[in-house]
């Protein structure tokens, strides 16, 4: 039963978003100066989705997770996080998150565990913890042997599976990761994925942006943002299946369909 | 038309063997106790688009430094363009081009000015410039946009005016070290046309990346683990020749719970998502298929459809560096 005091919630505060999606905006726009790089994006995410977000470059794909990692405030519109609006109670969003972005950063002079611990302090992670935390992120990522050397010995594979680790040691609800896997060979995104999907499947919601369309397969959902605006929403099983009937390919491939997706909206757009 | 007429091109001082561009004997690079690059061989023929595959740190960027001639060899050597590049340095730098990720562009210069600047390194007079320049702006697509700064263009035409400034010179050969990194999948198909073009009109590419759809549509390929070359060929001969392993694709409903069964499958070598399908990897085992479907049905997946498929190239290169991996750890 939706109560009263829900529905009071939902729409007539609209410092409220709804708790059961991880992420909802509505309206958002982000500008800078005259260029709207997100603009008027409403969509949803919902709790346990691994999301994945596709576009060319410049299409605002930083730009709107950004927002929701809080670092950057909406211009017009709300983005809301565990039905947190990130305009008005962005503190409330923070612990919720682990937001892994292109120049990540790690202290090269500080070993793995000790990047752990600091970024897991910054984050307010009890000490008592952090023991346990670690060793199982370490684990988990196949760092356990390396725990105590120096970040800038680490290979570029390692250097991003640390880096995730490291935006996990606060135990997250939901993942922002902004095309984690650029410059990675295959075999280190291949096992980079690997643990993705390990934290899917325990129930975390990740938003993926990646330039790459056979990561985008595996996501639950996918959103094309093209300057700055929502082109489609959709599965990648059903966009496949769509563009194929609309093309009467025989057989497309998901970099078939992106390259669909575009050039579609760009027709549009020179024809309105 | 042709992407780069020849005209200007300067005459090489010694001639390099018929259609061979780079020529690399025993290439090694030591960085203290640490060998980078461990005692390469390999050529690379003239008007190839040659591939340079390999893990993350295995040495890839270090050698085509010293092939640009701006490391200099522990021991062994190369030449390029019939150059020596310890000896001749200098005149390797003049004849080649290079363009790294980062598109080396003054971002807070205008696309006009980043084109001097390079006319002005590679010694470019005004005649010859001009035309270059105007040659380069249709080829990126920058008509109109000649005054606007270089760090308000998009990654594409970023990239494509970094190439412009990477061949303004003309060179016979250029060096692309991963050029389309983090680049969309269109941004990158329009890019490599331009690499298609540059080809035919005879000048030899070097690229490494890590699109492994890239790699397949090189001429020849060659992967590099840890400083050394494990294997060297054309795509289909590297598909044929390295890997004898039977791969098999399969669809199932619930790919990650499968994924996470077959993955601690005693018959089952190596499995893995390709886009939204399974790669199983079942060895060399006579009779792959029917070990497959039992052991798909003890994974829960009784049934589903699997079909033996030819390697794609990122299966030759999981499967060169597991190999590597396994085989050096036993030593």
């Amino acid at each position: 039963m939706t109560s009263l005091l829900d529905i009071f919630h939902r729409h007539g505060d609209r410092t409220l978003g709804d708790e059961s999606l991880a992420i909802e905006t509505r309206s958002l726009v982000h500008r800078f100066g005259d260029l709207a790089a997100v603009d008027d994006v409403s969509l949803t995410v919902p709790r346990g989705a691994l999301f994945g977000l596709l576009g060319p470059d410049g299409a605002g794909k930083s730009t709107f997770i950004r927002m929701l990692a809080t670092v950057l405030a909406p211009s017009d519109g709300d983005a809301f996080v565990f039905g947190h609006s990130a305009a008005h109670d962005p503190n409330a969003i923070k612990p919720r998150i682990g937001y892994m972005s292109q120049t990540f950063s790690l202290y090269p002079d500080l070993t793995v565990r000790e990047n752990l611990d600091f970024f897991a302090a910054l984050r307010g992670t009890p000490r008592h913890e952090m023991g346990a935390r670690a060793a199982r992120l370490l684990e988990f990522s196949g760092l356990t042997e390396f725990a105590s050397r120096q970040a800038q010995y680490l290979s570029g594979g390692m250097k991003q599976k640390l880096a995730l680790a490291v935006t996990l040691m606060h135990e997250p609800d939901l993942l922002l990761l902004d095309e984690p896997t650029t410059g990675v060979d295959p075999v280190a995104r291949r096992e980079f994925w690997r643990i993705i999907a390990g934290l899917h499947r325990q129930g975390i919601t990740v938003l993926v942006a990646t330039p790459y369309m056979d990561e985008a397969e595996r996501c639950t959902e996918v959103v094309f943002l093209d300057s700055g605006r929502v082109l489609l929403h959709d599965t990648p099983r059903h966009l496949k299946q769509r563009v194929r009937e609309e093309t009467c390919a025989d057989r497309v491939s998901m970099e078939n369909a992106f390259a669909y997706v575009i050039a579609q909206a760009r027709a549009g757009e020179a024809g309105a | 038309m042709a992407l780069i007429t020849r005209k200007h091109i300067l005459k090489p001082p010694a001639p390099a063997a018929p259609g061979v561009a780079i020529s690399v004997q025993s290439l090694t690079k030591r960085f203290g106790d640490f060998t980078a690059v461990g005692g390469v061989s390999f050529e690379v023929g003239t008007g190839e688009i040659f591939g340079f595959l390999g893990p993350n740190g295995s040495g890839k960027t270090t050698t085509i430094r010293m092939l640009c001639g701006t490391i200099a060899p522990s021991s062994g050597g190369a030449r390029v363009l019939g150059l020596d590049v310890a000896a001749e340095a200098e005149a390797v730098r003049a004849r080649i081009g290079y363009m790294s990720q980062k598109f080396s562009l003054f971002e807070d210069l205008t696309v006009d000015e980043n084109l001097r600047f390079y006319g002005g390194v590679y010694g470019l007079d005004g005649s010859r410039f001009t035309a270059r320049r105007a040659h380069i702006l249709k080829m990126a697509d920058l008509i109109g946009r000649e005054n606007e700064l270089t760090e308000n263009l998009s990654v594409g035409w970023k990239q494509r005016l970094a190439l412009g400034c990477a061949t303004i010179h003309e060179p016979e050969l250029v060096f692309l070290d991963e050029p389309t990194s983090g680049v969309d999948p269109l941004a990158r198909k329009d890019f490599w046309e331009l690499l298609y073009e540059l080809a035919a009109s005879g000048v030899t590419l070097f690229v490494t990346t890590h699109y492994m759809d890239e790699a397949a549509n090189c001429s020849r390929l060659a992967f590099i683990y840890r400083g050394d070359i494990v294997a060297i060929g054309t795509p289909d001969e590297l598909r044929s020749r390295e890997m004898r392993d039977r791969i098999f694709e399969v669809e199932v409903a619930d790919t990650e719970a499968v994924l996470a069964a077959l993955e601690n499958d005693a018959d089952v070598r190596e499995v893995y998502m390709s886009g939204a399908l399974l790669h199983v990897n079942m060895g060399e085992a006579d009779g792959a298929a029917a070990l497959l479907d039992v052991a798909l049905a003890r994974a829960g997946a009784a049934g589903a459809h699997a079909s033996r498929v030819e390697p794609s190239i990122e299966d030759v290169f999981v499967h060169l560096v597991t190999r590597e991996q396994r085989e050096r750890s036993v030593i």
